[in-house]
């Protein structure tokens, strides 16, 4: 028997420092995260300047208690995963010099880790993957298709061409009022309303597997205006489920025609807005028939931001051979490949 | 005893290696190169060049700021998760006593000095008195108009030190007249093993624990806590 490899994943791209020890690149020994959603809610959204402040506070705590939670020793683990990019400069950085210093000082492989990477391998904590598959990452800063042939390599199918679904859920939230985050407020209010508003879907052209939501946005804050204009009051309830079942409309339309294209085996769901109800609901309503594609959808805590998901992308960098070197830099724009 | 030491506070990079009777290694490299793409590999040949592994290591010292904020946090990162990792003594100490070397047989004052743009320093003054380095006055950050007319209010020679004095040098020379000193721009360099000197023998507390010393708060924080000050006043 061959020993499972044992990587240590560090993620700190936006707000929240987490580390995670995992096992063979399937088994999670620990899953570690520090949120700062509390420090930042009185700011109504993440201040890079005061996320990269806590990063600092927690990073060193938050890879011990992950050691620890994993009873295993720095010397025991095979390599340092961590973020590069994409996210907040400021707040990568805090991981990549943490993971750089940890590799240095104990002679470790260091591995850079593509955020999207990760979610999507967050996957494999839950079910191994079958090829080709297709994956939906939906997030606060991301909505993508990426197609996958193999374990490592990644084709982005599909993107945003504006704001994310995650961003477009927040802006909405902001402006019935409701309190950062806003996603879960709206899928929430979403669930009691009906969706009888009439609301644009951006479809884009023909065969384009892309995404746009701020139209959708801007719809919504216009049909908000008009209504107030008129003196009439509008059902918070009814506008946040008719903005939802755009956005779903989609997201899951767009989705299925890329997993019957692309002839995919598996459906995974990745990022903070595969936490929405409403998305649940209708992925399954899509795909729990299809004999051809299974859909796999992680648990909450390993669809937000985590550094399990980090460690289980690195797992297979690490068995591929890929290794980073000390200049590796955090790297706020990097390119999924 | 092997203390490393980090400052990564402003644009030169100054990192050195030394022991209680001799300075190892030391490297200052003074360009715009990114911190967190250079430190580390620079810390790692500066060690492979004079044969020492991290784990001979037994303290690390570090530039706690002030300075660049993102220059600050990845010294800070750097020095903290190593500490922490070799289970060794970590000390933290102001960047700018890095720039208070050139003044140790120096007759008066020693005034470090870094540009906060917006005619705003961060600054702070120091004395050798019997050879030990001591704070005359605490680090700041504010106008250097306002921090120059305080200097000039004492009677002793001042020494300002630092790549950024020259930014303010007309300045200080109209209020300070001839007793205003420049360092050389050899000595206008932060020097780490400086900084080693000073926190070879200060008492470590908790590496966790380790933050910048930024000076000032976030922006947003700032404002927001402005905001609050109205909500209260506009509630009474
Ligand atoms: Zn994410």
């Amino acid at each position: 028997m061959t020993k499972q490899t044992l990587i240590l994943g560090i993620e700190t791209s936006c707000d929240e420092t987490a580390a995670s020890v995992v096992r063979g690149g399937t088994e999670i020994l620990s899953n570690v995260v520090a949120s700062q959603i509390e420090s930042h809610k009185r700011f109504g959204g993440v201040v890079p300047e005061i996320a990269s402040r806590h990063h600092v506070e927690q990073v060193t705590y938050v890879v011990e208690e992950a050691l620890n939670q994993a009873e295993r020793t720095i010397e025991e683990i095979d390599a340092i995963a961590v973020t590069e990019g994409p996210g907040l400069v400021g707040a990568l950085l805090i991981g990549v010099n943490a993971a750089k210093a940890i590799a240095f000082a104990h002679e470790k492989p260091l591995i850079g880790v593509h955020h999207i990477a990760g979610h999507i391998y967050a996957n494999r904590l839950m079910k191994e993957m079958k090829f080709p598959l297709m994956s939906l990452v939906v997030s606060g800063g991301h909505t993508e298709l990426v197609l996958m042939k193999d374990h490592g390599s990644y084709e982005v199918v599909g993107e945003t061409r504006d704001d994310a679904a995650g961003e477009a859920y927040d802006k909405v939230a902001r402006t019935l009022g409701l309190p950062y985050p806003g996603g879960p407020h709206i899928d929430r209010l979403a669930q009691e309303g009906k969706p009888v508003i009439k609301l644009p879907r951006a479809w884009l052209e023909e065969g384009s597997f892309d995404f746009s939501f701020s139209g959708l946005k801007s719809s919504v804050i216009n049909t908000l205006h008009n209504a107030e204009q008129r003196g009439e009051q509008l059902d918070t309830k009814d506008l946040a489920a008719s903005f939802q079942e755009s956005v779903i409309d989609v997201l899951v339309t767009k989705t299925e025609r890329a997993v019957s294209q692309f002839g995919a085996k598996q459906l995974l769901v990745a990022g903070g807005v595969a936490a929405n109800k409403g998305l649940r609901e209708r992925l399954h309503e899509t795909f729990d028939d299809r004999e051809d594609v299974e859909l796999v959808i992680p648990p909450l805590s390993l669809c937000t931001d985590n550094a399990a998901m980090i460690a289980a992308a690195g797992t297979i960098s690490f068995e591929q051979g890929k290794r980073s070197d000390y200049a590796l830099n955090a790297n706020p724009g990097l390119e999924l490949r | 005893m092997n203390v490393l030491v980090i400052d990564t506070s402003n644009i030169p990079l100054s990192i050195a290696v030394l022991t209680e009777q001799t300075v190892i290694a030391e490297t200052i490299i003074n360009s715009k190169k990114n911190h967190s793409l250079q430190a580390m590999p620079a810390i790692e040949s500066m060690l492979r060049s004079v044969d020492l592994s991290p784990k001979d290591l037994t303290r690390i010292v570090v530039a706690k700021g002030p300075g660049s904020y993102t220059g600050v946090r990845i010294g800070v990162t750097l020095a903290k998760t190593l500490a922490w990792t070799l289970s060794i003594p970590l000390v933290a100490v102001s960047s700018l006593a890095a720039l208070t070397g050139a003044g140790r047989y120096f007759d008066g004052y020693i005034c470090p000095v870094f540009n906060a743009r917006r005619g705003q320093a961060y600054t702070g003054l120091y004395a050798y008195k019997d050879q030990e380095l001591v704070q005359v006055k605490e680090d700041l950050n504010g106008l250097m108009e306002d921090w120059l007319n305080e200097l000039s209010l004492m009677d002793r020679k001042i020494l300002f030190t630092g790549q950024d004095a020259a930014v303010f040098r007309e300045l200080i020379i109209e209020k300070l007249g001839d007793r205003a000193v420049f360092a050389t721009i050899t000595e206008n360099m932060p020097r780490a093993a400086e900084l080693g000197l000073i926190g070879m023998n200060m008492e470590p507390g908790n590496v966790h624990d380790v933050v910048p010393n930024y000076i000032r708060m976030a922006e947003a924080e700032t404002k927001w806590l402005q905001q609050q000050k109205k909500v209260d006043a506009n509630d009474r």
